[in-house]
């Protein structure tokens, strides 16, 4: 008679998690910064229609690096979350960390008891209302382990190098041109140079309306990069 | 978290996902009328640019007015507006069930839809409310909204069961739509201005007012005006009180003048 193999839990979730990190390295990374009238997220992607950031609700926004199916299924349960809530509650009631906590625990979920885990690393990022003081970006790993990040998030393969060159730069009040550049350098990193049409911006803006997400044009992106 | 298995998904369909979490159409018990309040006459109107929409502030249950200061001409996205007649229950959570629908679809599939589809949306809602109006709460919408592919504004009216008629230069709604109507095809002009369709709107509500007791004049003690709105290429704007009243008491003299 064979024995069943017995494999050491530290052992499982260290084939797991190292599973999941290589799956979320092979693609390109993102990152997400605090600017004078809100948050600032920007991406490496080639295409201009598969997109890795994008609107959840009035005030929130999802970006994901990873396999791309995986998060955009993440986004739309946000989506559906969020609308659920405001729809039987209140718009008021829609809140990110609510949301990130949702997430973890989907993640978390399938990171131990999944066939395989999820290869994504997601963001979930609100603006405040008043001022940046209540602005809020929540990082969710694969293994849903939710961090928050007081000003700037890095998401993705070399992640840490690239955090470390964002946080170098980062500064109070930055100007929108100054936070893309910012953030398209942190990217890019020595040697390397990124053009708008590799690249895909967007914002919460503090503009005044309910629905602060924005996406940036090729041609805005480019000019915020000339300066 | 609401997640779904591929072939149960809900998609970008809003009112189905409201059914898979649980909350399901109302179910009335069959044969009961019901008496609740009703809201009464709104218009639309295209001009030159766009579509003007208005609609009287009164609701009422009966012979009693049950609300002085009802919307009910509302934005429905950023080119789109939504006008109801009807009973105010069942239509006020139609339409906020249309706003997050259009919403809600557009971030989920990544693009807004068409004019066309949103007007076609609308009419599934209507007739999903066809149960409710077989027993007196009936919604009667009017959809209009600036066409953003074919930079043209454009109008649709609705009966009880979903029909969706396209209309093209004006429309009314409500039991006073007869005397509104009837204003709007006489001073209907093609390629109105914006000013001279705003007018246009105000006076047939006036005269719908004048003529029909559940639908309520300006009420110049309260400060209470109809809503009206326009939609043109650069989105949704509302019309302020300020320049209400002025044409309003200028309309309120010329038929004065006339009396005397």
């Amino acid at each position: 008679m064979s024995m069943p193999y017995y494999v050491a839990p530290e052992q499982a979730m260290k084939d797991r998690a190292d599973f999941a990190r290589k799956g979320i390295a092979r693609g390109r990374a993102l990152v997400a910064l605090r600017f004078e009238r809100g948050i600032v997220l920007v991406a490496e992607n080639t295409s201009q229609s598969l997109r890795k950031v994008s609107e959840i609700y009035d005030r929130i926004a999802f970006a994901g690096v990873g396999k791309y199916n995986e998060f955009d299924q993440l986004r739309v349960a946000g989506i559906r979350s969020a609308e659920l809530t405001g729809y039987q509650y209140s718009r008021d009631d829609v809140d990110a960390r609510g949301l990130a906590n949702d997430y973890a625990q989907l993640l978390g979920n399938s990171f131990t008891h999944g066939m395989k885990p999820m290869e994504v690393e997601i963001l979930v990022a609100e603006v405040g209302v008043d001022g940046g003081g209540e602005d809020q970006i929540f990082h969710i790993m694969y293994d849903g382990t939710v961090i928050d990040r007081p000003d700037t998030c890095a998401l993705g393969g070399e992640s840490e190098a690239i955090s470390s060159r964002l946080t170098s730069g980062f500064a109070e009040g930055l100007d929108l041109h100054e936070a893309i550049k910012l953030g398209v350098s942190a990217l890019a990193g020595d040697g390397r140079e990124l053009t708008s049409s590799s690249l895909e911006v967007a914002l919460l803006e503090r503009n005044g309306e309910r629905r602060c997400f924005r996406r940036l044009e090729p041609s805005e992106i480019a000019s915020a990069l000339q300066e | 978290m609401p997640v779904f298995q591929p072939g149960d998904d809900p998609g970008s369909d809003f009112p189905m996902l409201l059914q898979r979490a649980g909350y399901g159409p109302l179910n009335l018990p069959a044969g009961s009328m019901i008496e609740s309040p009703h809201a009464t006459t709104c218009v639309a109107v295209r001009f030159d640019n766009g579509v003007v929409m208005a609609g009287d502030r009164r609701a009422t249950s009966g012979h009693l007015i049950s609300h002085r200061t009802m919307e009910k001409v509302v934005q429905a996205d950023r080119h789109s507006g939504v006008a109801i007649a009807g009973a105010a229950g069942p239509a006020v959570d139609m339409i906020r069930l249309f706003q997050v629908q259009l919403e809600y679809y557009e971030k989920v599939q990544g693009s807004a839809l068409s004019l066309e589809g949103k007007a076609n949306q609308l009419a599934s809602m209507v007739r999903a409310n066809v149960p409710a109006a077989m027993q007196g709460m009936g919604v009667v919408p009017i959809f209009a909204g600036y066409d953003v592919r074919r930079s043209v504004g454009r109008l649709w009216a609705y009966d009880m069961l979903g029909g969706r008629y396209e209309e093209r230069d004006h429309v009314a709604t409500g039991s006073g739509s007869l005397h509104a109507s009837t204003v709007m095809k006489v001073g209907y002009r093609t390629n109105l201005s914006r000013d001279d369709a705003v007018e246009l709107v105000a006076r047939s509500l006036w005269e719908a007012a004048d003529a029909d007791s559940a639908t309520g004049g300006p009420d110049m003690v309260r400060g209470i005006f109809p809503v009206v709105a326009t939609i043109d290429s650069e989105g949704w704007s509302l019309v302020g009180d300020d320049e209400l009243a002025t044409r309003y008491r200028t309309l309120i003299e010329q038929i004065g003048g006339a009396a005397s």
